[in-house]
């Protein structure tokens, strides 16, 4: 019994969300917004590890050994690259900011312009 | 008070509380390193005699999962289309950039070399993907990193000249139409979306797995383009391009 992996994806989460919080920067916040999502990274593969498993691939496999979860692993695989085009996607947004206000800083953006 | 501290003296109780609703949440999962769900179980006994798969991970994500990794794509698609349009759309030619340097001779014929190796890596991890570890997801990622090495190794203009925009375009819309139409062919011939329907062929080979082989193949060119296409809208922010490259050394 080990809870201590579960451990480290709660305190990830909530430190993202921390960052995010007191964030000054949208460059920031959108660094803090993947350290958030890597938090379910550690989760999903902590959910699927097996004590003595093996890597859920037929070819060369030792015998008797049982496989990890690949449900998970899939999961968190497709999750990664999206996370790096969703933060593409709010550094594009920073990198607009800045350009039409002059600041990336969300607490400095008072006026909103149509 | 600043905005920070008003923010923080709403956060904390919240997070507090999140933290109790986590903790609760999360120390109740499957104790880590024990036999887990039966789902699990299932696919790893049956993926290979049904799938012909050797890496069971990519028949979760091309076939039990297809459906999801449908989703993922095109949720990939539409964040690397709101990243060109955002940055399209509001370009300023005016504002000074760093212009554009040709690096030494040295350095171009070294990254030629890992160019072609980065390249050759990322299309060995794309094919072999239902197979060996890998897949479309990280194998497109590596082929777009030899794409942005070009930049790395030659020429801002070198970089562009060998990814034009109509071509990495139309490759990441292929990649998305692609898997959807795949999708579309199970649901005509067989009758169910992402459906098989092509022969499976002998476990182990290349041209075994049926529709898994031709749904990675359309991942891996959907987001090896999306990822030179991400590329390519930022280094636009960044380098002006010149007529003619001005050589580093004198």
């Amino acid at each position: 019994m080990s809870v201590y992996p579960y451990v480290v994806a709660g305190v990830l989460f909530l430190a993202g969300l921390y960052g995010v919080v007191t964030s000054r920067s949208y460059l920031h916040l959108g660094l803090c917004l993947t350290i958030t999502q890597s938090s379910t990274y550690v989760a999903l593969v902590s959910v699927g590890y097996l004590s003595n498993g093996q890597a859920p691939i037929t070819q060369g496999r030792t015998p008797g050994k049982p496989f990890v979860d690949p449900i998970v692993q899939a999961m968190t695989l497709t999750d990664i690259v999206v996370s790096v085009a969703v933060l593409a996607l709010v550094l594009s947004l920073a990198l607009l900011a800045q350009r039409t206000h002059g600041t990336e800083d969300p607490d400095r953006m008072r006026e909103v312009r149509g | 008070m600043t905005h920070v501290q008003r923010r923080l003296a709403f956060f904390v109780p919240a997070a507090a509380l999140l933290a109790v609703v986590l903790g609760c949440g999360l120390t109740r999962l499957p104790s880590f390193g024990l036999p887990h769900s039966e789902y699990a179980r299932y696919i790893t006994e049956h993926a290979p005699a049904q799938r012909h798969v050797s890496n069971i991970v990519s028949s979760v994500v091309f076939d039990y999962r297809g459906w999801d990794t449908a989703g993922e794509e095109l949720m990939m698609f539409a964040a690397v289309m709101g990243t060109a349009l955002l940055l399209r759309s509001g370009r300023d030619e005016e504002r000074r950039r760093p212009t554009d340097v040709m690096t030494s001779d040295a350095v171009r014929i070294a990254g030629a070399g890992a160019v072609a190796l980065t390249l050759l890596v990322g299309l060995w991890t794309i094919a072999f993907g239902y197979l060996t570890p890998g897949g479309g997801f990280q194998g497109g990622v590596v082929a777009a990193a030899a794409a942005l090495l070009t930049w790395v190794a030659d020429s801002y203009r070198r970089h562009r000249a060998v990814t034009p925009a109509t071509l990495v375009d139309a490759a990441e819309g292929l990649g998305a139409v692609g898997f959807l139409a795949i999708g579309l062919l199970g649901l005509v011939v067989a009758g169910s979306y992402l459906q098989n329907v092509l022969p499976l062929g002998i476990p182990g080979t290349l041209t075994s797995t049926g529709t898994i082989a031709l749904l990675n193949a359309a991942t891996g060119l959907e987001i090896a383009a999306a990822c030179v296409l991400i590329f390519a809208e930022f280094l636009e922010e960044y380098v002006v391009t010149v007529p003619g490259p001005t050589p580093e050394d004198p």
